[in-house]
C-alpha cells in the first residue's frame, strides 16, 4: 500500500509539471482561439536561453532570469506582430499550422543560437527524497517535485488573480468571449494578444526551468508539449483549473498504469496511455472536464 | 483567349457529367499523364526517381487521403502516419502469411486493414469535434506505433525491428529498377487520384462537404452523420494505407515503425494545408512543395557554402533548413491561406480573360 501511495504521489507531482506546460496553451487559446503548438518549442527556447546566458556569458542566476524573461516576452511580441496579426480572421486550422511552422523555426533558431548539446540546469534543488517523510511514512517523495508543485501553485494563483481581479484580466476575458464585441467596446485587441503571448512566454520560462532542471536542457524538451496535449483535452482547452486537474489525473493515472498495467503488456505505455484516457473522458464530456460547453445552432 | 469554354456545348448527359468538362483541361491532364508515363522515364536519372519522384508521388497519395478526411469531410487528423504504418505492416503480413499472394492484392489488403483501423479511430469523431478530435487522433498515432513495436506477431518475430520488404513481383516481372518502380507507383497513384476525383463529385463527396460546412445542418437535411464521417475515415485511411505500403515497398525497401513517426503525419498535414484544403490538385502541389523544398534548400545552402567559402558546420546547415522551412510555411500561410490550388485557380481566371484586363 505504501508503494501504491508513493507511485500516486510521484504521479500527481509529475502531473503538476505537465499542467505547467498546459497552462501556456490554455492562456493563448483562451484569449485568441489559437491552438499554439509552438508552446513546446517556447519551453525549449526559454530554458536554453536561461542556461545559455549563465554558462556562455557567465551571467548570474538572478540577472539571467529577468533577461530570459525579457527574451520570452520579446518572442511573444514578435510572434504576435509577424505571425498572428497577418492571419487574423483565418480559420483555426491555418493558425494551428502557422504555429507548427513557428515550432520548426524556433527549434532551428535555438540550436543555432545555443548549440545542440545537452546542458545541465542547476536550481539548487536536489532530486532526492525528503528525509522526514521517509522516516514517518516510509514513502519517498522528491524534494524537487514538491518545490515544482509549490511553484505551480503560486503561478496558478497569480494567474487566477490576474485574470479575475485586474483590468487587463477582464479585458482578456472579454476578448476570449467575443473578438468583435470586445473591439466594439474599445478593447485594444492587438495589445491584449501581445500581453497574452508575453505571459505565455513567462509561463514557458518557468516550465522550461523546472523541466530543464529535471531532464537537462536539450531538444527533447520540445516533446514536453506532446505530454501536455492529453492534459489539455482532458481539462478543456479554455480552462485554467482544467489544466491543473487534467495534469493531476494524467500524471497519477499514467504512473499507476505504467507500474500496474505496463508489465502485463510489455511496458512503454506512458507514450499513449494519457491519450487513450483522455479519449475515454472525451466520449463522456466532449469539451473536456471544465471546457466551455459549445451550443450549436443552425 | 487560350483558355475558355466558349463554344464548347454539352449535348449529352455523359458530357455534362464529365470529370473535366472544359476541353483545355482534358488536354492538359492527358498531356501531363503522357509526360509522366512516356517522357519522364527517358529523361530522369535514378537519383531523381528514388530521391524525388517516387516519394513525391507516394506522399501525394497520403496527402490525398488526408485531404479527403480533413479537406472534404472537415475532420482534422494528426494520425496519418499511423494509418500508413498499418497499411505497410498489413501488406507485409499478407505477403508473409499467404503463400503466392499477389503484391497488388496485398497492397489493397493493407489499405482495407488500414480502413478498418481508421473506422475504429474515427468512432470518437461522432462525439468530438475540432481540435479535441485532432488531439484524440494523436492517440491513434502513439498507440498504433507502440503496438507495432511491441507485438512480435506483426513483425513476424523479427529481432531487429527493421524488416526488409519483399520484392515487388507482378506476373513474373520483378520491379527492381527505379524506372519500373516509378511507373508502378505512378499507375497506382493516377488511378486512385482519378477515383478520388470522382468520389468527391458524387453522393459521398457532397455529403462530406455538407458535414464539413456544418454538421448539424447536414443532419437536418437528411445526411446520416455517422455514415458520412465513418466513410470519410475509411476512404481516407484506405488511401493512407496504400500509400504506406508503397512507401515501405517501393521507396524505403524496409518495413519499420520508425519511418512512420509523428513528424511524417505533420508533413502530410502541411502538404494538405499548403496545397489547398479540399482540392485533389492541391494534394499533389502540396506534396511537391513539401518534398522539393528541403532538397532545394540543402542544394542552395551547399552551393553557397562551397562557392563563398563560408564553411558552415553540418549541424548549422540542418538547423538553418529547419528555420527556413518553418519560416516559409508561415510566409505561405500569410500570403495565400487557401493554398497553392487557389493560385492555380486565380491563374485560370486570368487566362480566361487574357489578353484583356476585364
Amino acid at each position: 500500500m505504501t508503494f501504491f501511495f508513493e507511485v500516486l504521489i510521484g504521479g500527481l507531482l509529475a502531473g503538476v509539471m505537465y499542467s505547467l506546460v498546459a497552462l501556456g496553451f490554455v492562456l493563448i487559446y483562451k484569449a485568441s482561439g489559437v491552438f499554439n503548438f509552438a508552446q513546446g518549442a517556447m519551453v525549449f527556447f526559454a530554458a536554453a536561453t536561461f542556461v545559455g546566458l549563465q554558462q556562455d556569458y557567465g551571467i548570474g542566476f538572478w540577472t539571467a532570469l529577468p533577461l530570459a524573461l525579457a527574451a520570452m516576452v520579446l518572442l511573444g511580441l514578435v510572434t504576435e506582430r509577424v505571425v498572428l496579426r497577418p492571419l487574423v480572421n483565418q480559420p483555426q486550422i491555418t493558425l494551428f499550422m502557422a504555429t507548427i511552422g513557428l515550432t520548426f523555426f524556433l527549434e532551428g533558431f535555438v540550436q543555432i543560437l545555443w548549440g545542440s548539446n545537452v546542458r545541465g540546469l542547476e536550481l539548487g534543488l536536489a532530486d532526492e527524497p525528503l528525509q522526514w517523510i521517509t522516516d514517518s511514512t516510509g514513502m519517498n517523495v522528491s524534494k524537487f517535485d514538491l518545490a515544482a508543485a509549490g511553484v505551480a501553485a503560486v503561478l496558478v494563483t497569480m494567474l487566477a488573480v490576474f485574470f479575475n481581479r485586474t483590468r487587463i484580466g477582464r479585458a482578456l476575458r472579454a476578448v476570449a468571449d467575443d473578438h468583435q464585441a470586445a473591439l466594439a467596446v474599445g478593447i485594444p485587441l492587438q495589445q491584449i494578444w501581445a500581453i497574452v503571448w508575453g505571459v505565455a512566454g513567462a509561463v514557458a520560462l518557468v516550465a522550461g526551468m523546472l523541466w530543464g532542471a529535471r531532464n537537462g536542457v536539450q531538444f527533447a524538451l520540445t516533446f514536453v508539449a506532446l505530454k501536455a496535449l492529453p492534459v489539455l483535452i482532458l481539462g478543456g482547452f479554455d480552462s485554467i483549473p482544467g489544466a491543473i486537474v487534467g495534469g493531476l489525473i494524467v500524471g497519477a493515472s499514467e504512473k499507476l498504469a505504467e507500474v500496474y498495467i505496463g508489465p502485463l503488456v510489455g511496458g512503454g505505455i506512458e507514450g499513449w496511455f494519457p491519450y487513450v484516457l483522455a479519449l475515454v473522458f472525451l466520449l463522456i464530456r466532449p469539451e473536456g472536464l471544465f471546457g466551455e460547453k459549445i451550443i450549436r445552432r443552425i | 483567349m487560350l483558355y475558355r469554354e466558349a463554344g464548347q456545348f454539352k449535348t449529352s448527359y455523359a458530357a455534362d457529367a464529365a470529370i473535366f468538362p472544359i476541353r483545355q483541361d482534358r488536354f492538359a491532364v492527358i498531356a501531363l499523364l503522357l509526360v509522366a508515363f512516356v517522357v519522364v522515364p527517358f529523361v530522369a536519372t535514378p537519383y531523381i526517381f528514388t530521391g524525388i519522384l517516387i516519394p513525391l508521388l507516394i506522399l501525394s497519395l497520403a496527402a490525398l487521403g488526408l485531404n479527403i478526411l480533413t479537406g472534404y469531410a472537415g475532420q482534422l487528423s494528426l494520425g496519418t502516419a499511423a494509418f500508413m504504418a498499418v497499411g505497410a505492416f498489413a501488406s507485409f503480413n499478407f505477403m508473409v502469411r499467404v503463400p503466392g499472394m499477389p503484391v497488388l492484392l496485398a497492397f489493397a489488403g493493407g489499405g482495407v486493414v488500414a480502413a478498418l483501423v481508421g473506422i475504429l479511430f474515427g468512432l470518437p469523431s461522432l462525439r468530438i469535434r475540432g481540435f479535441y478530435l485532432a488531439v484524440a487522433t494523436l492517440a491513434a498515432q502513439f498507440f498504433i506505433l507502440w503496438f507495432l513495436t511491441k507485438v512480435g506477431w506483426v513483425t513476424n518475430y523479427n529481432p531487429s525491428g527493421v524488416i526488409t520488404a519483399q520484392q515487388i513481383v507482378i506476373l513474373g516481372y520483378a520491379f527492381t529498377t527505379p524506372t519500373s518502380k516509378y511507373l508502378l507507383v505512378l499507375s497506382i497513384v493516377a488511378l486512385m487520384a482519378l477515383a478520388a476525383k470522382n468520389m468527391t463529385r458524387g453522393n459521398a463527396g457532397r455529403s462530406w462537404m455538407a458535414v464539413r460546412d456544418m454538421d448539424v445542418a447536414a443532419e437536418v437535411i437528411g445526411i446520416r452523420l455517422m455514415r458520412a464521417k465513418l466513410l470519410a475515415f475509411a476512404v481516407s485511411s484506405f488511401y493512407c494505407g496504400v500509400a504506406g505500403a508503397l512507401f515501405a515497398y517501393a521507396y524505403l525497401g524496409t518495413v519499420e515503425p520508425e519511418a512512420f513517426s509523428l513528424d511524417l503525419s505533420f508533413r502530410v498535414l502541411f502538404m494538405v494545408i499548403i496545397g489547398g484544403i479540399g482540392s485533389i490538385l492541391g494534394s499533389f502541389l502540396g506534396a511537391a512543395f513539401v518534398t522539393l523544398l528541403p532538397v532545394l534548400l540543402s542544394v542552395t545552402v551547399r552551393f553557397l557554402d562551397s562557392n563563398l567559402g563560408l564553411h558552415i558546420a553540418e549541424s548549422t546547415i540542418s538547423n538553418l533548413e529547419l528555420m527556413v522551412f518553418g519560416g516559409l510555411i508561415i510566409f505561405f500561410l500569410i500570403v495565400e491561406p487557401h493554398g497553392l490550388a487557389r493560385l492555380w485557380q486565380i491563374a485560370k481566371e486570368k487566362l480566361r480573360l487574357w489578353p484583356f484586363p476585364h
